[in-house]
Parts: C-alpha cells; sequence; structure tokens
C-alpha cells in the first residue's frame, strides 16, 4: 500500500462528502428551472447545513439515547458508502472491502436505524414514517440486489471496484441485460432516495410523506446531519449507477496523472445524471402511495429479467 | 461486425421481451394498442438487421410485410375499432398484476428452458433469441388468460402470431415466402372477421366485456 | 389437372355466391358448386387408384390413397349437406331467423370453407397445411355467430379464440419442423414439402421433432376436439346452423386429425420409437373417457351428439396412434362410417328441431307420430353411431377394440365403459325423442331426407361388405401412415 493511494483514499472520502451536498443544490436547481422558477441557488445546501449548525437542539422529553445516536450513525454509514464506491480511481486502500452486498448491507443498517428513531418518540407521524420506509425498502432492497447480481454476472465478482473495470475496460458491447437493470436501477434510486414519483422531498404532506415523517422531530445539528446523510445517499446512489453502468474515465490506483481526467469525467457525469435526474421528477407525478408497491414490483421484474437474459442469451 | 449484429439482434429480442411484459401490465386499452404496434415496429426492425448481417434478401420482405400490416394496418384497424366501439378509455379490472408478473417470469425461464436444446443446434446468428420467442408467445397466452375483455383478447392473440414470426425468424431465417404470404393473409382476413364480429358482440351484449359471455357451460 | 378443378370448383364458388348468395336459385347454385367438386374429385380419386400417387405444380400438390381418400369424403359430404342445407336454409328464412345478407354470407362461407379443407388436404406444403387449417377456422367463425344470438356468439368467439391459440401451437410445431427440416434439405420453400420430408425423415433431429410434434398434435388436436382441448366444439355444434354442425363434425375434424396423421409419419420416421403414438393414445383415451360422460349430461340433442364427436374423434386418434396395419385400417373406416353417420344424424336433427322449435331434448317428442322419416332416420343414424352391428361404425370399432385388447390389454376396459356408458345415454335420449308420446300434429308435408338414407345406407354396405377395391385402397393408405 503506497502512501499515494493512501492519499487519494482520503482524497476520494474528504471529496464525496463535501460535493454531496452539491449535487443536491444541483438536482434542485434544475428543477427549479425546469419548473419555471429562479432557484435557491446550487449551494443552498451548504446554507441550509450552516443555518442548523449554529441552532441549539431540542430534544423531546423522552428521546432515548438511539434517538441522539442514530443522526452520527447515519452520517457515518452513508458517509461509509459513499466513500467506498470507486468515484475517481479503483484500487484504493478500501477497494477489497467493496462488494456490492456490503453495500447493500450498510443502506439497510441506515435504514433500520432511522426507521427506530421515528418510532422512538413515539408520535404518529414518525410511526407512520417508518412503516412506509419499510413497505418500500422491503421492496427496494430485492430489486437493488438483483441489479447488482446482473451486473456481477457479467464481471464475475461481486466486488464492485472488479465490476468497473472490466466493464470500463472491455471494448464495448451492448448488455441488454445491462439495460433491463439500469431501468430498475433508476427506479430503485428514486424510490431510495425519496424522489418523485414515490415521495416528494420538498413537501410536508401526511398523506403522502415518506422520509421527511421520519425527521420531523429532529432539530439543529442533528437534522443537519440527517439532510447530510441524505445528500450523501444520493451520491452514493448516482456513484453507484455511474460505476456500474458509465464507468468510463475512471482513473488507475496512483496514477496521478489521470487524476485531473477522472474529475472532470466525474464532474460531468455527477451534472448529467443530476440534470437527468430533475427531469425525470418533473415529467412524472407523485404516485399513491398503494401503488408504490407496483412501482418497485416493476423494478424487481425488470432487474429479474436483466438477470434472466444475461443467463440465458449471454449478452 | 457480426458481432454487432449480434449483439442489436439481442438488444431487440429483450425489448421484445420487456414489451411483452408491458402488454402483460397494460391496465388501457389504447396503450395496449400502440405497444402492440411498438412490438411490431421492433419486430420488424430486428427481422431487417436479421436480412442485413445474414444477406437473406428474402427476409426484407418479411420485414416490409411486418411493418405494413403490424406496425400500420393493423393498429389503424384497431384505433378505427375502439373509436367506432367507444371503448377508449376502457379500463380494465385485472387479476392482480404483481402475481401475473411472477407467473409471466416463471414462463420466461420455462420457455428459455425448453429452447435451450433447440437453439444450440441452430447455426443462424440469432438461435440464443429462440428462447425470448417463445417466451413471448408464452406471455401472450397468459395476457389472453387474464384479459376480460374482447379487444385485449385479439391484441394478445395477436401478439402471440408476433412472438410466433419472431421464432421463425430466430430459429430458420423466416419460413419460406408463399407460407408468410399466406400467414400475412390468414392475419388479416381475422382482423377482419373479428372487426365484424365485435359490432355483433356489442349489439348484442351492449358491451365488449367478455364476462357477459358465460352461459355456455357444462353445469 | 383433376387436383385443379378440385380446388378451383369450389374457390370459384365461393366468389360467385359472395356476389348472388341471397338470390333465390342460391341453393342451388350451392349444390351444383358442391356436385362440381365433388366429380372433379371422383376422377381425382379414379386416377390415382389407377396410377398411383401423384404430384402436381412443382410438387406443391400431392396426393396419394392417404389423403384422396379423405378428398371423396370431403367432396361426398360437402355434396350431399349442400342438399340437405337447400330446403333446410329456405324453412329457416322462412322462419324469419336469416335475413338475405346472412344466406349470402353462408352459401359464400360454405364453399370457400370445403375449399380450405380440400387445400389442408392436397397440398404437399405443411406451412400451406396451416394457412388451410386457419383459413377453414375463420370461414366458420361467421357460420357458427350466423343467427346472432347471445348464446351463438358467445360460442363463435370461443371458437375462434381457443381455435386461434390452438392453431398458433400447431404454427409452432411447424416452425420447428421447417427448422429441422432445413438442415437437410435447404432453406426456401421445397424445405417444408411433405414429400421431400418424408424421403429424409430418418435423419431428422429426434429432439426437435419430438417437440415439435407435442406443438402440432396440441395445436391440430385442439380442432380434432381432443380433450382436455375441446371446449370450443359442443358451443360450436350447439349454436351454429345444423349444416354447419354437420360439415364441422363429418369434416373438419377429420382434416384436422389427417393433418396430425402426416406429422405424425416424419415424427416416428425421425425418433423410430412410439412417443408420438403414445402421445395420441393417451389423448385419444382422454378424450373417448372424458366424452363419454358428458354426454350423459346433455340436455341440447346437438350437443349431445356433439360430445359423441368428441368421443369417435378420440376413438380413432386413439386407432392411428396404437399403429399397425388392422388399427390403422380401422381408424380409416371408422373416419369413413363416422363422417356420413354423424352428419346424417345431424341432417335428422336439424329438421327435428326445426320443426319442434327448440333443441331440448325434453321438449322433443314422439317423432314417429309427427314425422316417421325424421324419427326412422334418428332412430337408424343413433345406432349406427353406436356401433350395432350390422352398420359399418361396428366393424370399425371390433377392430380397433380387438387390436386393444390383443397390444394394449389395459386400456379395454376404459374403451368399452366409455363406450357403454355413450351407449345408455344416446339411446334413451333417442328413445324417448322418437317413440315418446306427443299431442303433436302429424306435419303436413314429410322433409327431403334423401341424404340421411344414402348416407346411412353407405355406411350399412359398408359393415356389410367392404368392397375389394376400397380395401385394397385403405390397406395401401395404412401402410403409408402405419
Amino acid at each position: 500500500m503506497t502512501i499515494s493511494a493512501v492519499l487519494l483514499q482520503l482524497f476520494q472520502d474528504t471529496l464525496v462528502v463535501l460535493i454531496a451536498p452539491l449535487l443536491l443544490g444541483w438536482v434542485n436547481q434544475c428543477r427549479a428551472w425546469l419548473q419555471n422558477r429562479s432557484g435557491a441557488g446550487v449551494l443552498q445546501p451548504y446554507r441550509n447545513l450552516a443555518k442548523l449548525f449554529h441552532k441549539d437542539a431540542a430534544l423531546a422529553n423522552n428521546a432515548s439515547p438511539l434517538f441522539r445516536a442514530t443522526p452520527y450513525i447515519l452520517f457515518a454509514a452513508m458517509w461509509l458508502a459513499a466513500a467506498l464506491v470507486p468515484v475517481i480511481a479503483t484500487d484504493l486502500p478500501l477497494s477489497p472491502a467493496v462488494d456490492v452486498i456490503a453495500l447493500v448491507g450498510i443502506f439497510a443498517l441506515a435504514r433500520v436505524f432511522i426507521s427506530l428513531a421515528a418510532m422512538d418518540i413515539g408520535t404518529s407521524f414518525g410511526t407512520l414514517g417508518a412503516r412506509r420506509e419499510m413497505l418500500v425498502g422491503f421492496l427496494a432492497e430485492p430489486a437493488l440486489l438483483m441489479v447488482f447480481f446482473t451486473a456481477s454476472i457479467i464481471s464475475q465478482s461481486t466486488s464492485l471496484i472488479t465490476i468497473v473495470e472490466t466493464l470500463a475496460h472491455k471494448q464495448f458491447v451492448l448488455y441488454p441485460s445491462l439495460a433491463f437493470a439500469a431501468v430498475a436501477f433508476v427506479m430503485v434510486l428514486l424510490a431510495e432516495n425519496a424522489r418523485i414519483p414515490v415521495d416528494n422531498p420538498s413537501t410536508h404532506l401526511e398523506l403522502t410523506m415518506i422520509h421527511e415523517a421520519m425527521i420531523l422531530e429532529y432539530s439543529a445539528r442533528h437534522l443537519a446531519l440527517v439532510e447530510w446523510a441524505s445528500a450523501l445517499k444520493l451520491l452514493a446512489y448516482t456513484t453507484i449507477g455511474i460505476a456500474l453502468f458509465l464507468p468510463w474515465g475512471i482513473a488507475e490506483a496512483g496514477d496521478w496523472g489521470a487524476l485531473p481526467l477522472a474529475l472532470v469525467a466525474l464532474f460531468v457525469k455527477l451534472t448529467a445524471a443530476g440534470a437527468s435526474l430533475a427531469l425525470l421528477e418533473t415529467i412524472s407525478a407523485k404516485m399513491r402511495i398503494f401503488r408504490v408497491p407496483e412501482f418497485m414490483g416493476t423494478a424487481f421484474l425488470l432487474a429479474v429479467l436483466g438477470m434472466l437474459i444475461r443467463f440465458l442469451l449471454g449478452s | 461486425m457480426t458481432n454487432l449484429f449480434g449483439q442489436l439482434i439481442n438488444l431487440f429480442a429483450a425489448l421484445l421481451l420487456l414489451i411483452a411484459f408491458a402488454m402483460l401490465s397494460q391496465r388501457r386499452v389504447l396503450s395496449l394498442i400502440n405497444l402492440f404496434a411498438f412490438q411490431g415496429l421492433v419486430l420488424s426492425v430486428s427481422t431487417a438487421i436479421v436480412a442485413w448481417s445474414s444477406s437473406q434478401h428474402h427476409l426484407y420482405y418479411s420485414a416490409a410485410l411486418t411493418l405494413l400490416l403490424k406496425v400500420l394496418v393493423l393498429p389503424w384497424i384497431l384505433h378505427r375499432l375502439i373509436r367506432r366501439l367507444n371503448v377508449k378509455w376502457d379500463v380494465e379490472t385485472m387479476f392482480n398484476i404483481p402475481t401475473t408478473m411472477l407467473v409471466g417470469i416463471a414462463l420466461v425461464v420455462f420457455a428459455f428452458n425448453l429452447a435451450a436444446p433447440i437453439s444450440q443446434m441452430a447455426g443462424t446468428i440469432t438461435k440464443g433469441t429462440l428462447g425470448i420467442a417463445m417466451a413471448s408467445v408464452l406471455l401472450s397466452f397468459l395476457m389472453m388468460i387474464t384479459r376480460s375483455k374482447a379487444v385485449p383478447q385479439v391484441i394478445g392473440f395477436l401478439a402471440m402470431e408476433n412472438g410466433l414470426f419472431f421464432a421463425a425468424t430466430s430459429a430458420t431465417y423466416g419460413m419460406p415466402m408463399v407460407v408468410e404470404l399466406g400467414i400475412a393473409l390468414d392475419v388479416l382476413v381475422g382482423m377482419f372477421i373479428l372487426g365484424i364480429f365485435f359490432f355483433q358482440i356489442r349489439e348484442t351484449f351492449d358491451s365488449l366485456d367478455l364476462k357477459h359471455m358465460e352461459k355456455l357451460k357444462e353445469e | 389437372m383433376e387436383i385443379l378443378w378440385t380446388l378451383a370448383i369450389p374457390l370459384i364458388g365461393g366468389l360467385l355466391l359472395a356476389l348472388f348468395g341471397g338470390r333465390r336459385f342460391a341453393p342451388e347454385l350451392n349444390s351444383a358448386m358442391s356436385l362440381g367438386t365433388f366429380v372433379a374429385a371422383a376422377a381425382l380419386t379414379v386416377r390415382v387408384i389407377t396410377d398411383g400417387p401423384i404430384t402436381a405444380l412443382n410438387e406443391q400438390f400431392f396426393v396419394d390413397s392417404f389423403n384422396v381418400f379423405l378428398v371423396a369424403l370431403t367432396a361426398l359430404v360437402g355434396l350431399t349437406t349442400s342438399l340437405f342445407s337447400r330446403p333446410y336454409m329456405r324453412i329457416e328464412q322462412h322462419h324469419g331467423k336469416l335475413s338475405v345478407n346472412m344466406l349470402r354470407l353462408y352459401h359464400s362461407m360454405y364453399q370457400l370453407f370445403t375449399f380450405t379443407m380440400l387445400l389442408a388436404l392436397l397440398t404437399n406444403n405443411l406451412g400451406i397445411m396451416w394457412v388451410a387449417m386457419e383459413a377453414a377456422t375463420l370461414t366458420t367463425v361467421l357460420l357458427v355467430s350466423l343467427y346472432r344470438t347471445p348464446a351463438s356468439l358467445e360460442a363463435a368467439w370461443k371458437y375462434f379464440i381457443l381455435c386461434g391459440v390452438g392453431i398458433a401451437q400447431a404454427l409452432f410445431g411447424t416452425i420447428l419442423v421447417y427448422f429441422a427440416a432445413e438442415k437437410l434439405l435447404g432453406a426456401g420453400g421445397n424445405a417444408l414439402l411433405w414429400t421431400h420430408l418424408d424421403s429424409v425423415k430418418a435423419h431428422l433431429e429426434p429432439t426437435v421433432l419430438s417437440l415439435a410434434f407435442v406443438f402440432l398434435l396440441v395445436g391440430y388436436g385442439t380442432k380434432v376436439g381432443l380433450a382436455p382441448l375441446h371446449n370450443w366444439l359442443p358451443d360450436a355444434h350447439a349454436e351454429g346452423p345444423t349444416p354447419v354442425s354437420a360439415v364441422l363434425s363429418g369434416l373438419l375434424l377429420n382434416v384436422a386429425l389427417y393433418a396430425v396423421m402426416r406429422s405424425k409419419v416424419l415424427v416416428d420416421g425421425a425418433l423410430g420409437s412410439h412417443f408420438a403414438g403414445d402421445l395420441m393414445m393417451g389423448f385419444g383415451l382422454l378424450s373417448v373417457v372424458m366424452a363419454a360422460f358428458f354426454l350423459s349430461r346433455q340436455k341440447d340433442v346437438k350437443r349431445m351428439f356433439a360430445y359423441s364427436s368428441i368421443e369417435h374423434m378420440g376413438l380413432m386418434t386413439f386407432a392411428f396412434g396404437m399403429g399397425g396395419p388392422v388399427a390403422t385400417f380401422a381408424g380409416m373406416l371408422h373416419m369413413t362410417v363416422h363422417s356420413l353417420t354423424k352428419s346424417a344424424i345431424f341432417f335428422a336433427v336439424g329438421h327435428a328441431t326445426q320443426k319442434a322449435g327448440t333443441q331440448l331434448m325434453e321438449n322433443i317428442r314422439g317423432l314417429i307420430k309427427t314425422s316417421p322419416t325424421i324419427g326412422w332416420g334418428l332412430v337408424i343414424g343413433s345406432l349406427a353411431i353406436l356401433g350395432m352391428p350390422p352398420f359399418g361404425v361396428f366393424a370399425s370399432e371390433f377392430m380397433i377394440i380387438t387390436t386393444a385388447m390383443h397390444t394394449y390389454p389395459w386400456t379395454t376396459p376404459f374403451l368399452l365403459t366409455a363406450l357403454g356408458v355413450a351407449f345408455a345415454a344416446i339411446f334413451s335420449r333417442v328413445q324417448t325423442m322418437v317413440f315418446g308420446e306427443t299431442v303433436g300434429q302429424r306435419l303436413p308435408h314429410p322433409p327431403a331426407l334423401v341424404p340421411v338414407f344414402v348416407h346411412l345406407g353407405l355406411v350399412l354396405l359398408l359393415g356389410l361388405y367392404i368392397p375389394p377395391y376400397l380395401a385394397v385402397w385403405y390397406r395401401q393408405a395404412a401402410a403409408l401412415i402405419g
């Protein structure tokens, strides 16, 4: 393990935690533009975070230590996830740990904690949000796993690094299976990150909210951490998507020369991904909560189809 | 080059399968017809690619015939029919969709297994897609079983024919031309007869819901 | 040349009757066209019997002793049915059940239906055979729904969808056969010609052919009316006009079975095992047993005889499945006598229901008083179909059952029970319909039932004495498909 690799790893870890709110701001800004609003600017999430960190936290009387610990756990889990995904380079010190199943596990861990914390205070909204979160989660997780398996079968490994290397360095091949998986992945991404059509991150309507219902009781630094964790989650999902389906341009380990190019590539890809996400959210309508299982079922179906095609058609 | 064509054909085959599933889950008659037209288009394009890559010239005629019949004429007739019969906004209460989908996946696995020994023998560059063709035949079949209205059943029937056509293209580079023309004629005549038939059903039952037509059974 | 005439006359007839089918002379024109077809078919038969198998038009058509016997049968029953339908449809029109346009449709489709069946029989191309079979469905769908009653529409819809789905399976089977043949015969039209396939059948890929046969049997078997794919058959027979029921039962089912047999020859050659035969025996036996038990529960007379058709088609399938010279011979004899008897029964039943104004058996009583010819026709026809000696059905059933006892003894209890149940069911119903008490008046004019007695006479003849040339002919055919 060379020092440069460690440095690169540290650089990547710092980078993701810093640009995560930027991506969120960019998506929000794009949405504003698409909806003919001027928007708050791409830096608004940073301002929100700064404001929240300066406030004093208010806690409910019956809040347990779990409630207080959850924002930190959540933030740590999401940071870990985002840091593990090969964003600018492969073969980093943490690379051996980047297993797709482990990633799914990290997300599941975060989900369990936020749901428990939401129920901790005992308000009806918290419980409601937690239950809805679980409803989405239990369908999204298998779909996500199936997407990963499709990619894994192609590269014969569940290590995200290997998958990226196989896909990035092979000559261009059309994989119908991956196309199916990509569609399924986008659907999972929308559901997991509380985006329209599954959830709307910018409203607090009690009939429809999922994610917002869970974090109603948080304030100040706790809320800041939760929000930041959400931004990190979005970044993690986006970068996973990029790694699986658009891996070109990533730098090899220790290859400092390729780094600027990789950074530019990442920046371009994230910009495009954020814009398309905003577009997708703008053109689709929020669906009824009871249609969500159907939506996730379709995602699961597509992922399974992708895997079947890979298995049986060999493409 | 051949490799790229192979990939393209696989991609279109995958698309066909996707469309078959989309049809299975579609509730609205109008969208169903559009999906059917789209399926015909994918079929036609993939046939043309097969024709180009294998230089089987008679397949160009098949592709053109498909384009004419299944992308233009049949959807046009269907559109006219539903406009005349005023069933454009027909929404169908169906069998639970996720269950249907799961059954569909099981069918796909079954079809792939059934087709596997045969595709190994095929010498065509499209051999892998035979399983998909068979799967789309079975999925259309499933669609016909789960629908209770006349128009979706017929679309299922036509989609089944599409699947068979795809099977013929992928296993053997298409049937002899005279047979293909005969099949096309049968489909067209069948469609006309069905059109007449729809009006008769509608006149008699005031609806195209086949639930009215369950009188004849053994008690 | 005869082949062309055999096909051209009904085709031209169909087009002519599409124009003039509603006129006063249309029924006569219909019969004249059928007569022409019959004459051409007879000439063809004579030629094939004297000269042996012939092919025509670049081998697109092929006639051997197996299909020529069905061509002759089809043309004959087509002719007699058209004779029967002449007064029958006039009375229907008189009762106001049919408009002029419906009659035109009926006449035109009748001829086109004959054409499609003859095409399916005569073509040498398995693909064209499929096309013709599908066209036969299409031509009869609108005939089944001719009366536009809710029940007839439902029956026609069921007929269309079930047979359409079934025949789609047969298309897949045909594709698979082509797939196997293409490797040996090269791509293009020749690879689907039966004569070519027959010459290379030993080299066809066995796995593909066995899978193909499953699809073909399921597909064409739907049209034969084999259980459990028979659902359309009783409905279509009961709700369509009686002449249509007669030709469906007497002809279409035979042609579908013919298609299965042609495929079986290829599969047997490729596999060298009894796989196809076993499958056919299974389906056949199931149909016989199932139909017999449904028979006893019917209230509608045409439905009852429709189930009887399923039973007999099952018996034929079983016989052909067993294979061997005797069983195949018996199967073909049974095909002939069943066609003749069943269409005769439908003629008689048609008149009976027309007079009674209902198809419910409990409302038909004392036919012997109201119309002795119909009554006797129905009794004799039923006795014949139930396999009473000395009718031809007895001879063929006897041969089938003795062969079954000899080679597959375990099947005999099933067959005998089924035949017994069918006998009890049909005989008791027919007995009350014919001899029951009635208050009905004797009808003023007796119906023209010449076709009934012609058919029954032929069946009787075949039971007493099979002419040597016919026996030779059957034996040749049995050797071909055996």
